[in-house]
């Protein structure tokens, strides 16, 4: 789960690494008595979980406080990338005298962080690593030790960072493990006219899995965007909304994306991805169909179980009750392979609904439902 | 032979006194799967019967390795206790700690696995399906039943494509089939496994299924290119995946590499991999590299 910029900022504040003053706002007229608060001249930055604002026009410096609501007003509802812009962080501007990056990365391959610095911040990092690998230092993090001041010392000593960056590197550190967080990026990391190393920008990714044990996350935090994702969200289902017209459901994320591929491979495009686990059970059932049938670019269902635990009569009684629970406006097409598809296949004959067709392969069933998207 | 899991490995479960431990547990029991003992602390001393078997229940891994010689653990216990979990059977010397825990905290997961490379102990895992050798052993919740023993050795991030090609593939048989899980930091690699497998008598072929995601297939490409003379079948998921929107920036400088279905299927192909376009043609490769095998054996 990614968070705002804002939201990145204040968990900097809280452990203690310096910010500059900024406050967050979704009214255009508030936004002008925060720039008086802050002295009048504010930089204006549009709160969207994607990169590229600058680029697109998402921030913006304001002379004065008229200025600054008109320019709340002009960013405001603004779409970045896909992502509609409902708030506006307006920040104090800062006097930089240089600016440099710092992270702290999951390494997937070395099953360890990764610390990621360098002295020439304020660019794209990638770019940096492929044009310049020799100003990016990277070191790697004993999960049992962590950063101590002596880490830090030797990060940012590698990436030729001043001293002053140590406590920050520190206290960053504190950030990514006491909060659980997958990824926290600070660029730039400024040192201003005045001496002070503020974290001038941030990015922070929480690690979805600690939600358990980090009781302030909310549940508004899953930031998704789409009605459909937040419907099926609200349900407990694991869904991705998608551009195209064949609806999917599945058990077991890699099933699925494979499910997702093979309909493309037949020349239609997936709307969706839901996995509804291994299990498959009734009400998770009719909770994904409800969900893919309110999808008005959705004209036929694929609906792909593999029985291995639980085996296909159990899901295809699943899918006779959701069907009981949920009208059917659209064709299905089911698939039910392994553990007892033989008994489970007679289940869905023995219904016979008039939209629902079988077919006893993965690839004759997606072939099935592209063609029935494609005629319809 | 098979690998990391044979007929004469000694099971614990820890965890198997809670409803998917149980449900599992006898599952597992019904593989033929070797289970000596389960561990929870709350209920030492006390036995759980099963159909055929009553298993003790151990209050530790050290007891229940002291009293059975355990060398392999499955791990049921919920995420928030899953790194004492991984931690004590590495404490207590196991060979080999399969995580089925889904859900667990990547700084969790990165502890355990830093703490059991220093003492030794293979991890398989977490959020995997665990492991099988048909007809011998079945440590975690592949379903035993829609397989048999053969050649093909099987290595896969996800648990139901594993499902599928087994079932594809159930008139082959399999030596060894590992779920090496989908988690961003898992324990056993694909290469882990490639080399397991290239050194195993038993197999013939290795399949070898991934997703997007990092850069795992792109390195098991590279290790089968240097080590590997076994014929590798490949598959690979997510092609018409959306952009994974929890890699930052900064995720995608560590890889090295965009981590799209596209560029692994490549990296393998370019490596002399076949890889299919749907589980199915990927189970007919399979089929067809067996014959030409036979075939240039038996010329």
């Amino acid at each position: 789960m990614d968070l705002y910029e804002h939201q990145a900022r204040g968990l900097f504040e809280e452990h203690g690494i310096l910010v500059p003053r900024a406050e967050v706002t979704a009214s255009p007229k508030e936004a002008r008595e925060i720039a008086r608060r802050l002295g009048g001249r504010v930089v204006v930055k549009a709160q969207v979980k994607t990169g590229g604002r600058g680029k697109a026009g998402g921030v913006k410096l304001a002379a004065d406080p008229v200025a600054a609501e008109l320019t709340a007003r002009r960013i405001i509802g603004m779409d970045i990338k896909g992502h509609t812009v409902r708030e506006v962080m307006l920040a104090q501007p800062v006097d930089i005298e240089s600016e440099f990056y710092v992270s702290y990365v999951l390494d997937r391959a070395a099953g360890r962080f990764l610390a990621i610095a360098s002295a020439e911040g304020g660019m794209e990092i990638e770019e940096m690593a492929a044009t310049r690998p020799e100003a990016v230092a990277r070191i790697h993090i004993d999960p049992a030790e962590g950063v101590t001041s002596a880490k830090a010392s030797e990060i940012a000593q590698a990436a030729g960072l001043p001293p002053q960056t140590v406590d920050v590197l520190v206290r960053l550190w504190q950030v990514l493990t006491r909060e659980d967080a997958v990824l926290v990026e600070v660029n730039p990391l400024v040192r201003t006219a005045q001496g002070q190393i503020l974290a001038l920008d941030g990015k922070v990714t929480l690690d979805d899995n600690a939600r358990f044990r980090q009781a302030r996350w909310g549940e508004e935090d899953a930031g998704h965007d789409d009605p459909l994702e937040v419907a099926a969200a609200a349900k407990g289902l694991n869904y991705v909304k998608l551009d195209g017209e064949v609806g999917i459901i599945g058990n077991g994320a890699g099933l699925v994306m494979s499910t997702l591929d093979v309909v493309a491979g037949c020349g239609a495009r997936p709307a969706n991805f839901l996995d509804i686990g291994g299990g498959a059970s009734a009400q998770i059932m009719a909770d994904g169909l409800s969900v893919i049938l309110s999808d008005p670019d959705v004209k036929s269902v694929f609906v792909n179980v593999f029985g291995g635990i639980t085996a296909c009569d159990a899901v295809a009684d699943g899918i006779v009750q959701a069907l009981g629970a949920v009208r059917l406006t659209k064709p299905l097409v089911v698939r039910l392979d392994g553990n007892n598809a033989v008994r489970g296949r007679a289940i869905l004959d023995g219904h016979a609904h008039p939209l629902v067709q079988q077919a006893t392969t993965m690839d004759g069933a997606a072939r099935r439902a592209a063609q029935l998207a494609n005629t319809s | 032979m098979a690998i990391f899991l044979t007929n004469e490995s000694k099971v614990l479960v820890q965890g198997m006194t809670g409803g998917e431990g149980m449900k599992h547990t006898r599952r597992m029991l019904a593989a033929g799967t070797d289970v000596v003992g389960g561990v929870n602390p709350r209920k030492a001393g006390q036995t759980v019967d099963f159909e055929d078997r009553a298993v003790p229940v151990f209050g530790s891994v050290r007891e229940g390795m002291a009293a059975t010689g355990a060398d392999v653990s499955v791990v049921f216990v919920p995420p928030a206790f899953a790194k004492a979990a991984v931690v004590e059977a590495a404490d207590a010397g196991i060979g080999l700690a399969v995580v089925i825990t889904e859900g667990i905290p990547v700084h969790d997961s990165v502890a355990f696995h830093a703490h059991a490379a220093k003492r030794g102990t293979r991890v398989i895992g977490p959020n995997c399906p665990g492991l099988i050798t048909p007809g011998q052993s079945n440590a975690g919740i592949i379903p035993a039943d829609i397989t048999k023993p053969g050649r093909v050795g099987l290595v896969s991030k996800s648990g139901t494509l594993t499902y599928q090609l087994m079932y594809e593939l159930r008139d082959i048989g399999f030596s060894t089939c590992v779920g090496i899980g989908g988690d961003p930091v898992v324990g056993t690699t694909h290469i882990d496994c490639l080399a397991a497998f290239q050194d195993d008598p038993d197999t013939e072929l290795i399949v070898l299924i991934g997703e997007i995601g990092g850069d795992a297939e792109e390195r098991a490409a590279a290790y089968i290119r240097d080590h590997v003379t076994k014929p590798v079948v490949g598959y690979i998921a997510g092609f018409t995946a959306p952009e994974g929107k929890t890699m930052g920036h900064a995720g995608a400088i560590v890889s090295g590499s965009s981590g799209t279905a596209q560029a692994k299927k490549k990296a393998l192909e370019a490596v002399g991999v076949r890889v299919g376009d749907t589980p199915t043609e990927t189970a007919r490769l399979v089929l067809t590299q067996l014959e030409t095998e036979r075939d240039v054996t038996h010329s």
